[in-house]
């Protein structure tokens, strides 16, 4: 397979998309489109898919010939790494965004199949449109099919960064994160175009809300965690533009699985979970095209293309500007929900996306203030982790305080002294438990004392939800565990969502507070000292890699409790183009990790060498995994397979005879 | 509650949390924003001794020396020098006639502290902020 075939599948897919995007604008009334709709899809897929398999497959073979192999490949990489440098630079990451969309446009078509025939149409629509205009500037502006002539020998290798096994998941991960909210997106536009909406509509949104916000959990994980190891500071989360570009669509996912709940149980907060659809997808696309323009400087943004900047805001302000001004033409003609008690299942949501709102608000200023101020009077600015931490770890308290109230409380009318009194042993426990762990850590910070309260209140709260619900303590225990067995998996899921949140808030208070560092210099023999661990520099090895040269020192450890370990930190030098990189050494011991960067080598022999012990860091981590998991187990809930309204075809076909 | 009086609370609630929201976010953006200068700009200013900052330039030919983890090198934006002092590992791209950023504190004696440098892991890497001081000094030959 050539990539001029890719190339031709591509021009196939975006004709095709472009005209799958007309048709469904002009006869999105009639149900005869559907199967049109549904089966350009499919094959709009598939030609992507042969696009993507292409380019693939000279990454593969190191078809130096391709323009884009030459420039971000090299013959000597190993195959994974290979592969993956298919999106390891603009147009190829472009083309995965791409991949990534007819994916879910073909899942549309798909599980979409007993949608009303106005919906199912509308949304295959939308995503056509999108995939229409995405590709076309693939094609006109970023192709990565085009042919050097002549051929190269040799590639100039991928950024040394982006050799390692992050690569692989990280930018999948988060981009099926964003792009998974452009069907919530595309809901969002059918019903305000059909004015179809309802309690069914936040019932179909939701699992396409919920799968993409467990991509997006995972793939801001894998993220931090990927930065962490591999850019050598040892920190997980800056505050970066990038950072914040990919966290302000989870924060507005998180609001949109809420405020559908809402939807879906009491049919209120309609206009506003549409709106919030709205804005996720229009930030995903901030995320993902913002950063790539070259307006915003960042430390680890990769990939990016100033000079292709003026067209992507182009369309980004096609797509977001058209839905909003969609949004204000006809959201008054919505039917606005009921109005209803503060104290509620349904006002403590509310709550909960006022907070996570105002919490995005916090987070956008931040990282766009210095563009604006820049663009006014000319005054750069940076704006760093002590404005995050003030005003979006501020709002995120009272927020992280209510989370365990949430579930206790039933719908349409609280009673808050009842509820308190029901969560009376979780605040005991929490009580106890958190002076416990105040003491084990000799935490004398008050800021960091109340951080300990707020994470083990958030867990203890999580686990007291499912032992209330299955009424452990007030009867018999093993009816107790088979009502725990019976639970509702959004039981479950909430409870292991709101865990999550609870060790990830204990991992950053922890390894923010405690985490202790060491700069020194080492010759082979000499050793450091760090929080108890005696770090030795056991001695250097020059070694030949694939494509770079390395200089592995080794490092041997002995912990506290006397138990020894070796660590390796490498400084790399890639050959292609003298690129240097290094590897830091990071060892486990238990949840804490010590981890070491080396420096150059001077003149006397000697190492710098940047040690950290980060206690309970992998709690960070750790806590997303859970909230991911606990996004999963929701997904399996029969609730969102059984009970779905009839299609509306076999509906019309009931009435009619 | 009456509809009148729910509908009430809730709004008083969400005047209150966007009220707050408002509060810090411009108390934080008066005090915790950090402003970028060039080593020109630095030196215009000169009351600025003791204020967490960034500033960026292009390090100067034969300026880094290095002695264990102690760093020293002087940034140039064409026109004026800075020089910082820095302890820890500087990142892999740092060099000399690259761009970079850092973040400190100028100190009294005109030497500039960093806590933290910056190059960006791309070899072609200018910073925006340099890119710009340079065109402003006419020391610009890209694009």
């Amino acid at each position: 397979m050539s990539i001029e075939l890719g190339h031709f599948a591509m021009v196939l897919a975006f004709a095709l998309a472009a005209g799958q995007a007309v048709l469904g604008m002009v006869f999105w009334r009639r149900d005869t489109v559907t199967p049109i709709l549904q089966q350009a899809s499919l094959l709009t897929f598939i030609l992507v898919a042969i696009a993507f398999a292409a380019l693939l497959q000279a990454f593969a073979r190191s078809d130096f010939s391709v323009a884009l192999v030459y420039e971000y490949s090299h013959s000597q990489q190993p195959l994974l790494f290979k592969l993956t440098s298919v999106w390891g630079n603009h147009e190829g990451s472009m083309l995965l965004w791409v991949l990534i969309l007819v994916i879910f446009g073909a899942a549309l078509a798909v599980f979409g199949r007993n949608l009303p025939t106005d919906l199912a149409n509308l949304t295959l629509t939308v995503q056509s449109a999108m995939i229409a205009a995405f590709s076309g500037f693939i094609l006109f502006t970023s192709n990565p099919f085009l042919r050097l002539m002549p051929a190269p020998l040799e590639g100039r290798d991928l950024n040394p960064v982006l050799q390692d096994i992050g690569l692989a998941i990280h930018p999948p991960l988060l981009y099926l994160g964003y792009v998974g909210l452009s069907v919530c997106f595309a809901f969002a536009i059918a019903a305000l175009v059909s004015g179809r909406i309802d309690a069914a509509w936040a019932r179909w949104v939701r699992p396409w809300t919920l799968a993409s916000w467990m991509f997006l959990t995972l793939g801001i994980a894998m993220g931090s965690y990927w930065a962490y190891y591999e850019l050598g500071w040892g920190g997980w989360w800056y505050w970066d533009p990038v950072e914040n570009a990919s966290f302000m669509p989870w924060l507005a996912a998180t609001a949109l699985l809420h405020s559908a709940l809402v939807m879906e149980k009491r049919n209120a907060l309609k206009v506003w979970s549409i709106f919030l659809a709205i804005v996720a997808f229009s930030l995903s696309l901030l995320g993902t095209f913002l950063v790539r323009s070259g307006i915003l400087t960042s430390v680890h943004s990769f990939a990016s293309d100033p000079t292709r900047g003026i067209v992507i805001l182009a369309i980004l302000a096609v797509i977001i500007g058209g839905a909003f001004v969609l949004f204000a033409l006809r959201a008054n003609a919505l039917k606005a929900g009921g109005v209803f008690a503060p104290v509620s299942r349904e006002g403590a949501l509310v709550l909960n996306n006022l907070f996570l709102a105002t919490g995005i608000v916090a987070v956008f200023v931040g990282t766009l203030y210095p563009l604006l101020l820049e663009a006014l009077d000319g005054q750069r600015i940076s704006v760093g982790a002590p404005f995050f931490n003030l005003t979006f770890g501020a709002l995120m308290v009272p927020l992280v305080l209510l989370v365990p109230f949430g579930p206790y409380l039933p719908w349409k009318r609280a009673d808050l002294a009842g509820v308190t009194q029901r969560l009376i042993w979780a605040i005991v426990a929490t009580l106890v438990l958190w002076l416990i762990i105040a003491f084990v850590l000799q935490s004398g910070a008050t800021l960091t004392t109340f951080g300990l309260l707020l994470g083990t209140w958030v867990i203890v709260g999580a686990i007291a939800d499912i032992l209330d619900r299955a009424r452990v303590g007030r009867i018999a225990f093993g009816e107790s565990l088979r009502r725990m067995a019976g639970l509702p998996r959004t039981a479950w899921s909430t409870a292991m969502a709101h865990f999550g949140l609870g060790v990830t808030i204990l991992g950053i208070v922890i390894v923010s507070s405690f985490q202790t560092e060491n700069i020194t210099t080492l010759k082979p023999g000499e050793s450091l000292q760090i929080s108890g661990y005696g770090v030795t520099l056991a001695g250097s090895e020059n070694y030949q890699g694939p494509n770079y040269v390395g200089d592995a020192v080794t490092f041997d450890i002995v912990a506290p409790n006397g138990s020894t370990a070796k660590a390796v930190s490498e400084k790399r030098v890639y050959t292609a183009q003298r690129m240097p990189s290094t590897e830091a050494a990071i060892t486990n011991f238990g949840l804490s990790q010590l981890y070491l960067a080396i420096g150059d080598l001077d003149d006397a022999g000697a190492y710098v060498v940047r040690a950290w012990f980060k206690p309970y860091v992998t709690l960070v981590w750790l806590g997303a995994l859970i909230m991911a998991a606990g996004g999963l187990l929701s997904l399996t809930d029969r609730r969102l397979r059984i009970g779905a309204p009839q299609p509306a075809r076999t509906r019309q076909k009931v009435e009619a005879a | 509650m009456t509809r009148k009086q729910k509908r009430l609370a809730l709004i008083l609630g969400l005047l209150l949390v966007l009220g707050l929201a408002t509060a810090l976010i411009l108390n934080a953006l008066r005090n915790e924003i950090v402003f970028f200068f060039s080593p020109s700009e630095l030196i215009e200013r000169g009351d600025i001794a003791g204020q967490s900052i960034r500033v960026g330039g292009l390090v100067e030919d034969g300026t880094w020396v290095k002695n264990g983890q102690d760093n020293t090198f002087t940034i140039t934006d064409g026109d004026k020098e800075l020089k910082i002092a820095f302890v820890g590992i500087l990142p892999d791209l740092f060099r000399e006639g690259q761009g970079v950023i850092a973040e400190g504190k100028l100190g009294s004696d005109g030497t500039f502290v960093a806590t933290n440098v910056l190059a960006k892991h791309d070899e072609n890497y200018i910073p925006k902020e340099i890119e710009q001081t340079l065109k402003d000094q006419g020391h610009w030959e890209g694009q």
